[in-house]
Protein backbone atom coordinates (compact mmCIF):
# COMPACT_ATOMS: atom_id res chain seq x y z
CA UNK A 1 0.00 0.00 0.00
CA UNK A 2 1.18 3.14 -1.42
CA UNK A 3 -0.35 5.76 1.69
CA UNK A 4 1.50 8.81 0.12
CA UNK A 5 -0.23 8.81 -3.25
CA UNK A 6 -3.58 7.48 -1.36
CA UNK A 7 -3.54 10.40 0.71
CA UNK A 8 -2.47 12.44 -2.26
CA UNK A 9 -5.28 11.07 -4.27
CA UNK A 10 -7.67 11.75 -1.68
CA UNK A 11 -6.84 15.27 -1.20
CA UNK A 12 -7.15 15.89 -4.72
CA UNK A 13 -10.34 14.38 -4.95
CA UNK A 14 -12.30 15.75 -1.45
CA UNK A 15 -11.52 19.29 -3.91
CA UNK A 16 -14.04 18.24 -6.20
CA UNK A 17 -16.96 17.38 -3.32
CA UNK A 18 -18.30 20.60 -3.31
CA UNK A 19 -18.65 20.84 -7.06
CA UNK A 20 -20.24 17.08 -7.38
CA UNK A 21 -22.40 18.44 -4.27
CA UNK A 22 -23.73 21.86 -5.64
CA UNK A 23 -24.37 19.79 -8.89
CA UNK A 24 -26.49 17.22 -7.51
CA UNK A 25 -28.09 20.21 -4.78
CA UNK A 26 -29.21 22.05 -7.78
CA UNK A 27 -30.66 19.52 -9.76
CA UNK A 28 -32.67 18.08 -6.92
CA UNK A 29 -33.96 21.58 -6.57
CA UNK A 30 -34.77 22.50 -9.76
CA UNK A 31 -35.99 19.23 -10.58
CA UNK A 32 -38.32 18.73 -7.43
CA UNK A 33 -40.05 21.89 -8.37
CA UNK A 34 -40.14 20.74 -12.33
CA UNK A 35 -41.65 17.26 -11.10
CA UNK A 36 -44.56 19.14 -9.08
CA UNK A 37 -45.76 21.19 -12.14
CA UNK A 38 -45.57 17.83 -13.89
CA UNK A 39 -47.86 15.89 -11.38
CA UNK A 40 -50.34 19.09 -11.42
CA UNK A 41 -50.23 18.67 -15.25
CA UNK A 42 -50.77 14.71 -14.87
CA UNK A 43 -53.41 14.77 -12.25
CA UNK A 44 -55.21 17.95 -12.87
CA UNK A 45 -58.23 16.53 -15.09
CA UNK A 46 -57.39 18.53 -18.49
CA UNK A 47 -56.60 16.02 -21.10
CA UNK A 48 -54.60 17.55 -23.11
CA UNK A 49 -51.93 18.96 -20.17
CA UNK A 50 -52.02 14.91 -18.70
CA UNK A 51 -51.14 13.90 -22.65
CA UNK A 52 -47.90 16.48 -22.20
CA UNK A 53 -47.14 15.19 -18.75
CA UNK A 54 -47.21 11.54 -20.13
CA UNK A 55 -45.11 12.30 -22.76
CA UNK A 56 -42.21 14.40 -20.82
CA UNK A 57 -42.30 11.28 -18.62
CA UNK A 58 -42.02 8.76 -21.71
CA UNK A 59 -39.43 10.68 -23.09
CA UNK A 60 -36.63 11.75 -19.84
CA UNK A 61 -37.23 8.27 -18.41
CA UNK A 62 -37.10 6.10 -22.08
CA UNK A 63 -33.70 7.74 -23.41
CA UNK A 64 -30.15 7.58 -21.22
CA UNK A 65 -29.09 10.60 -19.26
CA UNK A 66 -26.04 11.22 -21.34
CA UNK A 67 -27.87 11.94 -24.36
CA UNK A 68 -29.95 14.47 -22.82
CA UNK A 69 -26.70 16.00 -21.17
CA UNK A 70 -25.15 15.93 -25.16
CA UNK A 71 -27.96 17.53 -26.93
CA UNK A 72 -28.66 20.28 -23.81
CA UNK A 73 -24.87 21.14 -24.17
CA UNK A 74 -23.88 20.43 -27.77
CA UNK A 75 -26.87 20.83 -29.48
CA UNK A 76 -28.20 23.85 -28.22
CA UNK A 77 -24.81 25.66 -29.15
CA UNK A 78 -25.98 25.38 -32.87
CA UNK A 79 -28.72 27.72 -33.05
CA UNK A 80 -28.15 30.96 -33.74
CA UNK A 81 -30.93 32.32 -32.09
CA UNK A 82 -29.94 30.83 -28.93
CA UNK A 83 -26.07 32.07 -29.28
CA UNK A 84 -27.57 35.51 -29.89
CA UNK A 85 -30.06 35.56 -26.98
CA UNK A 86 -29.92 36.51 -23.56
CA UNK A 87 -29.96 32.84 -22.59
CA UNK A 88 -26.20 32.71 -23.74
CA UNK A 89 -24.33 33.46 -21.27
CA UNK A 90 -26.12 30.84 -18.73
CA UNK A 91 -26.04 28.07 -21.76
CA UNK A 92 -22.56 28.75 -22.54
CA UNK A 93 -21.53 27.36 -19.00
CA UNK A 94 -21.28 23.27 -18.88
CA UNK A 95 -22.55 23.62 -15.16
CA UNK A 96 -25.66 25.39 -16.53
CA UNK A 97 -25.92 22.92 -19.11
CA UNK A 98 -25.45 19.67 -16.92
CA UNK A 99 -27.51 21.24 -13.79
CA UNK A 100 -30.39 21.97 -16.68
CA UNK A 101 -30.09 18.15 -17.99
CA UNK A 102 -29.88 16.71 -14.86
CA UNK A 103 -33.01 18.33 -13.66
CA UNK A 104 -35.05 17.87 -16.36
CA UNK A 105 -34.18 14.08 -16.46
CA UNK A 106 -35.01 13.78 -12.69
CA UNK A 107 -37.82 15.81 -13.25
CA UNK A 108 -39.24 13.04 -14.58
CA UNK A 109 -38.40 10.09 -12.89
CA UNK A 110 -39.69 12.48 -9.82
CA UNK A 111 -43.41 12.93 -11.22
CA UNK A 112 -43.83 9.24 -11.28
CA UNK A 113 -42.81 8.96 -7.71
CA UNK A 114 -45.02 11.95 -6.71
CA UNK A 115 -47.97 10.59 -8.83
CA UNK A 116 -47.36 7.22 -7.14
CA UNK A 117 -47.88 8.95 -3.94
CA UNK A 118 -50.62 10.64 -4.61
CA UNK A 119 -51.93 7.16 -5.74
CA UNK A 120 -52.00 5.56 -2.21
CA UNK A 121 -54.08 8.65 -0.89
CA UNK A 122 -56.86 6.94 0.66
CA UNK A 123 -59.80 8.54 -0.88
CA UNK A 124 -61.67 8.92 2.77
CA UNK A 125 -59.47 11.19 3.61
CA UNK A 126 -60.33 13.62 0.93
CA UNK A 127 -63.93 12.58 1.06
CA UNK A 128 -63.33 14.01 5.04
CA UNK A 129 -61.72 16.72 4.09
CA UNK A 130 -64.43 18.01 1.58
CA UNK A 131 -67.24 17.62 3.94
CA UNK A 132 -65.85 19.72 6.30
CA UNK A 133 -65.43 22.12 3.43
CA UNK A 134 -61.56 22.27 2.65
CA UNK A 135 -61.18 22.38 -1.20
CA UNK A 136 -58.57 23.85 -3.60
CA UNK A 137 -55.03 24.85 -1.96
CA UNK A 138 -56.28 24.09 1.50
CA UNK A 139 -57.06 20.88 0.45
CA UNK A 140 -53.73 20.35 -1.41
CA UNK A 141 -51.46 21.77 1.77
CA UNK A 142 -53.38 19.66 4.81
CA UNK A 143 -54.26 16.95 3.43
CA UNK A 144 -52.88 15.73 0.18
CA UNK A 145 -49.30 17.21 0.41
CA UNK A 146 -48.49 15.96 3.45
CA UNK A 147 -50.05 12.62 2.86
CA UNK A 148 -48.75 12.31 -0.81
CA UNK A 149 -44.82 13.08 0.12
CA UNK A 150 -44.79 11.09 3.21
CA UNK A 151 -46.18 7.62 0.92
CA UNK A 152 -43.18 8.99 -1.66
CA UNK A 153 -40.39 9.00 0.42
CA UNK A 154 -38.92 5.31 0.44
CA UNK A 155 -38.53 5.74 -3.70
CA UNK A 156 -38.05 9.50 -3.89
CA UNK A 157 -34.69 8.66 -1.51
CA UNK A 158 -33.95 5.59 -3.94
CA UNK A 159 -34.25 8.30 -6.69
CA UNK A 160 -31.83 10.97 -4.90
CA UNK A 161 -28.85 8.50 -4.47
CA UNK A 162 -29.81 7.45 -8.27
CA UNK A 163 -29.03 11.57 -8.94
CA UNK A 164 -26.10 11.78 -6.75
CA UNK A 165 -24.66 8.78 -8.93
CA UNK A 166 -25.63 10.67 -12.25
CA UNK A 167 -23.50 14.11 -11.07
CA UNK A 168 -20.86 12.03 -12.66
CA UNK A 169 -21.90 12.11 -16.14
CA UNK A 170 -20.99 15.75 -16.05
CA UNK A 171 -17.34 15.57 -16.02
CA UNK A 172 -18.27 14.26 -20.07
CA UNK A 173 -19.39 17.57 -20.35
CA UNK A 174 -16.36 19.19 -18.92
CA UNK A 175 -17.76 19.72 -15.15
CA UNK A 176 -14.62 18.73 -13.01
CA UNK A 177 -16.39 16.91 -10.39
CA UNK A 178 -15.36 13.85 -8.45
CA UNK A 179 -15.47 11.05 -11.24
CA UNK A 180 -13.69 13.72 -13.76
CA UNK A 181 -11.01 14.81 -11.27
CA UNK A 182 -10.76 10.74 -10.96
CA UNK A 183 -10.48 10.05 -14.69
CA UNK A 184 -7.81 12.06 -15.25
CA UNK A 185 -6.08 10.88 -12.29
CA UNK A 186 -6.45 7.70 -13.93
CA UNK A 187 -5.24 8.51 -17.30
CA UNK A 188 -2.46 10.11 -15.86
CA UNK A 189 -0.60 7.47 -13.57
CA UNK A 190 -2.55 4.67 -14.48
CA UNK A 191 -3.26 3.87 -10.93
CA UNK A 192 -6.75 2.83 -11.62
CA UNK A 193 -7.67 0.21 -8.15
CA UNK A 194 -6.33 2.85 -5.81
CA UNK A 195 -7.98 6.15 -7.43
CA UNK A 196 -11.19 4.05 -7.52
CA UNK A 197 -11.09 3.20 -4.26
CA UNK A 198 -10.77 7.03 -3.09
CA UNK A 199 -13.71 7.98 -5.24
CA UNK A 200 -15.76 5.16 -4.47
CA UNK A 201 -15.33 6.01 -0.73
CA UNK A 202 -16.60 9.13 -1.07
CA UNK A 203 -19.49 8.63 -2.94
CA UNK A 204 -20.48 5.88 -0.47
CA UNK A 205 -20.12 8.17 2.73
CA UNK A 206 -22.33 10.86 0.73
CA UNK A 207 -24.47 8.58 -0.26
CA UNK A 208 -24.98 7.13 3.14
CA UNK A 209 -25.37 10.33 4.79
CA UNK A 210 -28.07 11.23 2.15
CA UNK A 211 -29.68 7.87 2.65
CA UNK A 212 -29.53 8.30 6.60
CA UNK A 213 -30.94 11.75 6.42
CA UNK A 214 -33.81 10.81 4.20
CA UNK A 215 -34.63 8.30 6.73
CA UNK A 216 -34.26 10.32 10.14
CA UNK A 217 -36.79 12.82 7.27
CA UNK A 218 -38.99 9.40 7.09
CA UNK A 219 -38.74 8.79 10.82
CA UNK A 220 -39.78 12.36 12.23
CA UNK A 221 -42.77 12.55 9.41
CA UNK A 222 -44.25 9.43 10.62
CA UNK A 223 -44.32 10.41 14.45
CA UNK A 224 -48.12 9.58 14.56
CA UNK A 225 -47.64 6.07 13.32
CA UNK A 226 -45.07 4.78 15.93
CA UNK A 227 -46.74 3.49 19.02
CA UNK A 228 -46.73 5.47 22.36
CA UNK A 229 -42.69 4.99 23.54
CA UNK A 230 -42.44 3.02 26.93
CA UNK A 231 -41.23 4.96 29.74
CA UNK A 232 -37.84 4.82 30.14
CA UNK A 233 -36.52 2.69 32.78
CA UNK A 234 -34.91 4.58 35.74
CA UNK B 1 -34.39 17.12 -47.63
CA UNK B 2 -30.85 17.23 -46.62
CA UNK B 3 -31.52 16.53 -43.27
CA UNK B 4 -33.37 13.26 -44.32
CA UNK B 5 -30.53 12.67 -46.77
CA UNK B 6 -28.23 12.51 -43.60
CA UNK B 7 -30.54 10.39 -41.48
CA UNK B 8 -30.94 7.85 -44.31
CA UNK B 9 -29.64 5.01 -45.83
CA UNK B 10 -27.44 6.54 -48.60
CA UNK B 11 -24.08 7.10 -48.85
CA UNK B 12 -23.97 9.97 -47.11
CA UNK B 13 -26.33 8.79 -44.84
CA UNK B 14 -25.76 7.69 -41.08
CA UNK B 15 -28.75 5.54 -41.22
CA UNK B 16 -27.25 2.15 -41.91
CA UNK B 17 -24.10 3.22 -38.85
CA UNK B 18 -27.00 4.49 -36.85
CA UNK B 19 -28.75 1.12 -36.50
CA UNK B 20 -25.86 -1.00 -36.23
CA UNK B 21 -25.27 0.95 -32.96
CA UNK B 22 -28.21 0.33 -31.94
CA UNK B 23 -28.06 -3.37 -32.30
CA UNK B 24 -24.22 -3.14 -30.76
CA UNK B 25 -26.50 -1.36 -27.65
CA UNK B 26 -28.99 -4.13 -27.47
CA UNK B 27 -25.98 -6.66 -27.77
CA UNK B 28 -24.13 -5.39 -25.07
CA UNK B 29 -27.14 -4.82 -22.97
CA UNK B 30 -28.41 -8.55 -23.81
CA UNK B 31 -24.39 -9.58 -23.01
CA UNK B 32 -24.25 -7.62 -19.09
CA UNK B 33 -27.60 -8.70 -18.62
CA UNK B 34 -26.55 -12.32 -19.06
CA UNK B 35 -23.43 -11.84 -16.94
CA UNK B 36 -25.69 -9.75 -14.28
CA UNK B 37 -27.96 -12.89 -13.59
CA UNK B 38 -24.90 -15.46 -13.12
CA UNK B 39 -23.49 -13.04 -10.29
CA UNK B 40 -26.75 -11.80 -9.19
CA UNK B 41 -27.95 -15.63 -8.33
CA UNK B 42 -24.21 -15.99 -6.86
CA UNK B 43 -24.69 -12.98 -4.53
CA UNK B 44 -28.39 -13.41 -3.75
CA UNK B 45 -27.52 -16.75 -2.66
CA UNK B 46 -24.90 -15.17 -0.55
CA UNK B 47 -27.44 -13.24 0.81
CA UNK B 48 -29.55 -15.74 1.49
CA UNK B 49 -26.81 -18.55 2.90
CA UNK B 50 -26.73 -17.28 6.62
CA UNK B 51 -22.87 -17.91 6.58
CA UNK B 52 -22.08 -14.07 8.16
CA UNK B 53 -19.18 -14.27 5.58
CA UNK B 54 -20.93 -14.30 2.97
CA UNK B 55 -24.32 -12.25 4.15
CA UNK B 56 -21.62 -9.52 4.74
CA UNK B 57 -19.74 -10.41 1.05
CA UNK B 58 -22.98 -9.52 -0.42
CA UNK B 59 -24.12 -7.24 1.35
CA UNK B 60 -20.53 -5.04 0.16
CA UNK B 61 -20.92 -6.13 -3.25
CA UNK B 62 -24.49 -4.73 -4.03
CA UNK B 63 -23.81 -1.49 -1.79
CA UNK B 64 -20.43 -0.83 -3.71
CA UNK B 65 -22.02 -1.47 -7.18
CA UNK B 66 -25.14 0.45 -6.41
CA UNK B 67 -23.68 3.07 -4.05
CA UNK B 68 -20.88 4.18 -6.61
CA UNK B 69 -21.32 5.78 -10.15
CA UNK B 70 -21.45 3.79 -12.87
CA UNK B 71 -18.96 6.12 -14.89
CA UNK B 72 -16.51 5.08 -12.27
CA UNK B 73 -17.02 1.61 -12.57
CA UNK B 74 -16.72 1.48 -16.36
CA UNK B 75 -13.64 3.56 -16.08
CA UNK B 76 -12.69 0.44 -13.52
CA UNK B 77 -12.83 -2.51 -15.34
CA UNK B 78 -11.93 -0.85 -18.81
CA UNK B 79 -8.90 0.91 -17.38
CA UNK B 80 -8.21 -1.79 -14.53
CA UNK B 81 -8.26 -4.51 -17.42
CA UNK B 82 -6.06 -3.29 -19.66
CA UNK B 83 -3.40 -2.35 -16.83
CA UNK B 84 -3.80 -5.87 -15.78
CA UNK B 85 -3.75 -6.91 -19.62
CA UNK B 86 -0.64 -5.38 -20.59
CA UNK B 87 0.66 -6.47 -16.90
CA UNK B 88 0.25 -10.48 -18.20
CA UNK B 89 1.34 -9.48 -22.02
CA UNK B 90 4.58 -8.14 -20.40
CA UNK B 91 5.07 -11.07 -18.36
CA UNK B 92 4.66 -13.25 -20.85
CA UNK B 93 6.97 -11.48 -23.08
CA UNK B 94 5.35 -8.73 -24.70
CA UNK B 95 6.26 -5.06 -24.65
CA UNK B 96 3.70 -2.14 -25.27
CA UNK B 97 0.32 -1.33 -24.08
CA UNK B 98 -2.46 -4.00 -24.53
CA UNK B 99 -5.94 -2.35 -24.58
CA UNK B 100 -9.38 -4.68 -23.58
CA UNK B 101 -11.76 -4.99 -25.86
CA UNK B 102 -14.26 -2.57 -25.53
CA UNK B 103 -17.25 -4.72 -25.73
CA UNK B 104 -16.14 -7.35 -23.51
CA UNK B 105 -14.86 -4.31 -21.08
CA UNK B 106 -17.92 -2.45 -21.29
CA UNK B 107 -20.08 -5.73 -20.79
CA UNK B 108 -18.27 -6.68 -18.00
CA UNK B 109 -18.42 -3.23 -16.27
CA UNK B 110 -22.59 -3.24 -17.09
CA UNK B 111 -23.03 -6.83 -16.00
CA UNK B 112 -21.18 -6.20 -12.66
CA UNK B 113 -23.70 -3.25 -12.13
CA UNK B 114 -26.74 -5.34 -13.19
CA UNK B 115 -26.08 -7.86 -11.09
CA UNK B 116 -25.75 -6.26 -7.96
CA UNK B 117 -29.36 -5.02 -8.66
CA UNK B 118 -30.68 -8.31 -10.03
CA UNK B 119 -29.02 -10.02 -6.91
CA UNK B 120 -32.22 -7.46 -4.84
CA UNK B 121 -34.34 -8.83 -8.21
CA UNK B 122 -33.74 -12.59 -6.96
CA UNK B 123 -33.79 -12.08 -3.38
CA UNK B 124 -36.80 -10.56 -3.25
CA UNK B 125 -38.45 -12.96 -5.87
CA UNK B 126 -36.94 -16.17 -3.29
CA UNK B 127 -38.76 -14.33 0.11
CA UNK B 128 -41.92 -14.11 -1.79
CA UNK B 129 -42.35 -17.89 -2.28
CA UNK B 130 -44.69 -19.12 0.20
CA UNK B 131 -42.94 -21.08 3.32
CA UNK B 132 -45.42 -24.12 3.13
CA UNK B 133 -44.60 -24.81 -0.43
CA UNK B 134 -40.77 -25.54 0.68
CA UNK B 135 -42.11 -27.14 3.66
CA UNK B 136 -44.72 -29.41 1.82
CA UNK B 137 -41.45 -30.37 -0.50
CA UNK B 138 -39.37 -31.09 2.25
CA UNK B 139 -42.20 -33.14 3.94
CA UNK B 140 -42.13 -35.46 0.45
CA UNK B 141 -38.60 -36.03 0.61
CA UNK B 142 -37.65 -33.74 -2.20
CA UNK B 143 -33.98 -33.14 -1.28
CA UNK B 144 -31.86 -29.50 -1.93
CA UNK B 145 -31.19 -30.46 -5.27
CA UNK B 146 -34.39 -31.43 -6.16
CA UNK B 147 -36.68 -28.68 -4.63
CA UNK B 148 -34.45 -26.24 -6.24
CA UNK B 149 -35.29 -27.18 -9.46
CA UNK B 150 -39.00 -28.39 -9.28
CA UNK B 151 -40.21 -25.51 -6.23
CA UNK B 152 -37.88 -22.59 -6.24
CA UNK B 153 -36.18 -22.17 -9.68
CA UNK B 154 -39.94 -21.55 -12.11
CA UNK B 155 -41.36 -19.14 -9.26
CA UNK B 156 -38.49 -17.08 -8.69
CA UNK B 157 -38.03 -16.97 -12.26
CA UNK B 158 -41.88 -15.66 -12.23
CA UNK B 159 -42.08 -13.12 -9.24
CA UNK B 160 -38.77 -11.91 -10.96
CA UNK B 161 -39.97 -11.11 -14.32
CA UNK B 162 -41.23 -7.23 -13.11
CA UNK B 163 -37.72 -6.65 -11.71
CA UNK B 164 -35.61 -7.67 -14.52
CA UNK B 165 -37.68 -5.55 -16.56
CA UNK B 166 -36.79 -2.68 -14.63
CA UNK B 167 -32.74 -4.50 -14.62
CA UNK B 168 -33.00 -4.48 -18.15
CA UNK B 169 -34.18 -0.69 -18.60
CA UNK B 170 -31.55 0.35 -16.32
CA UNK B 171 -28.66 -1.56 -18.20
CA UNK B 172 -29.96 -0.22 -21.96
CA UNK B 173 -29.31 3.13 -20.10
CA UNK B 174 -26.25 2.51 -18.48
CA UNK B 175 -24.70 1.09 -21.67
CA UNK B 176 -24.79 4.72 -23.43
CA UNK B 177 -22.06 5.21 -20.92
CA UNK B 178 -19.70 2.74 -22.48
CA UNK B 179 -19.29 5.22 -25.19
CA UNK B 180 -16.71 6.64 -23.16
CA UNK B 181 -14.57 2.99 -24.12
CA UNK B 182 -15.00 4.12 -27.95
CA UNK B 183 -17.25 1.14 -28.48
CA UNK B 184 -19.96 2.10 -31.32
CA UNK B 185 -23.15 1.54 -29.86
CA UNK B 186 -25.92 4.20 -30.57
CA UNK B 187 -24.42 6.73 -27.97
CA UNK B 188 -20.65 6.81 -29.81
CA UNK B 189 -22.23 6.84 -33.46
CA UNK B 190 -25.01 9.51 -32.54
CA UNK B 191 -21.91 11.45 -31.00
CA UNK B 192 -19.56 10.65 -33.89
CA UNK B 193 -22.62 11.27 -36.96
CA UNK B 194 -22.95 15.15 -34.70
CA UNK B 195 -19.15 15.58 -34.52
CA UNK B 196 -18.44 14.66 -38.36
CA UNK B 197 -21.26 16.54 -39.64
CA UNK B 198 -21.97 19.25 -37.07
CA UNK B 199 -25.30 18.75 -37.06
CA UNK B 200 -25.60 17.67 -33.22
CA UNK B 201 -29.06 18.41 -32.31
CA UNK B 202 -30.29 16.34 -35.14
CA UNK B 203 -28.44 13.22 -34.31
CA UNK B 204 -28.60 13.22 -30.70
CA UNK B 205 -32.49 13.34 -31.67
CA UNK B 206 -32.75 10.54 -33.88
CA UNK B 207 -30.33 8.81 -31.07
CA UNK B 208 -32.61 9.39 -28.68
CA UNK B 209 -35.58 8.18 -30.21
CA UNK B 210 -33.96 5.23 -31.04
CA UNK B 211 -33.34 4.36 -27.54
CA UNK B 212 -37.25 5.70 -26.95
CA UNK B 213 -38.27 2.99 -29.46
CA UNK B 214 -35.76 0.18 -27.66
CA UNK B 215 -37.02 0.69 -24.16
CA UNK B 216 -40.50 0.74 -25.17
CA UNK B 217 -39.72 -2.36 -27.58
CA UNK B 218 -38.42 -3.93 -24.62
CA UNK B 219 -41.41 -3.13 -22.33
CA UNK B 220 -43.61 -4.66 -24.24
CA UNK B 221 -41.24 -7.67 -24.36
CA UNK B 222 -41.35 -8.17 -20.51
CA UNK B 223 -45.49 -7.24 -20.57
CA UNK B 224 -45.96 -9.91 -22.79
CA UNK B 225 -43.08 -12.09 -20.47
CA UNK B 226 -45.15 -11.22 -17.58
CA UNK B 227 -48.71 -12.19 -18.84
CA UNK B 228 -47.08 -15.14 -20.09
CA UNK B 229 -45.36 -16.62 -17.12
CA UNK B 230 -48.52 -15.93 -15.18
CA UNK B 231 -50.57 -17.84 -17.73
CA UNK B 232 -51.20 -20.46 -15.05
CA UNK B 233 -52.45 -17.92 -12.14
CA UNK B 234 -56.05 -16.64 -11.14
CA UNK B 235 -56.54 -13.66 -12.67
CA UNK B 236 -57.07 -11.92 -9.18
CA UNK B 237 -53.48 -12.87 -8.36
CA UNK B 238 -51.96 -11.68 -11.07
CA UNK B 239 -52.64 -8.02 -10.03
CA UNK B 240 -50.60 -8.60 -6.95
CA UNK B 241 -47.61 -10.71 -8.68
Amino acid sequence: MDFPFLSQTMITLLKAVPMTLALFSASIFFGGVLALLIVWMRVGGNPVLSAIAKGYVFVFRGSPLLIQMFLVFYGLAQFGFIRYSFLWPFLREPFVCAVLSLALCTAGYTAEIFRGGIRAISPREIEAARSIGMSGFLLVRRILAPIAFRHALPAYSTEIVLMMKSTALASLVTVWEVTGVAQRLISQTYRTMEVFLCAAIIYLIVNFIILQGMALLEYSLSRHRRAIPLAPKA
Amino acid sequence: MATLELIGFGSTGWGALLLLGALTTLAVTATALAIGAVLGTLIAGAKLSGNWLLVAIGNLYTTVFRGVPELLIIYLIYFGGSSAVTAIGVAMGYEGFLGLPSFAAGALAVGIISGAYQAEVFRGAYLAISKGELEAASAIGMHRGLRFRRIIMPQVWRFAIPGLGNVWQLSLKDSALVSVTGLAELMRTSQVAAGSTRQYFLFFIVGGALYLILTSLSDRVFNGAERRANRSMPAAAMGQA
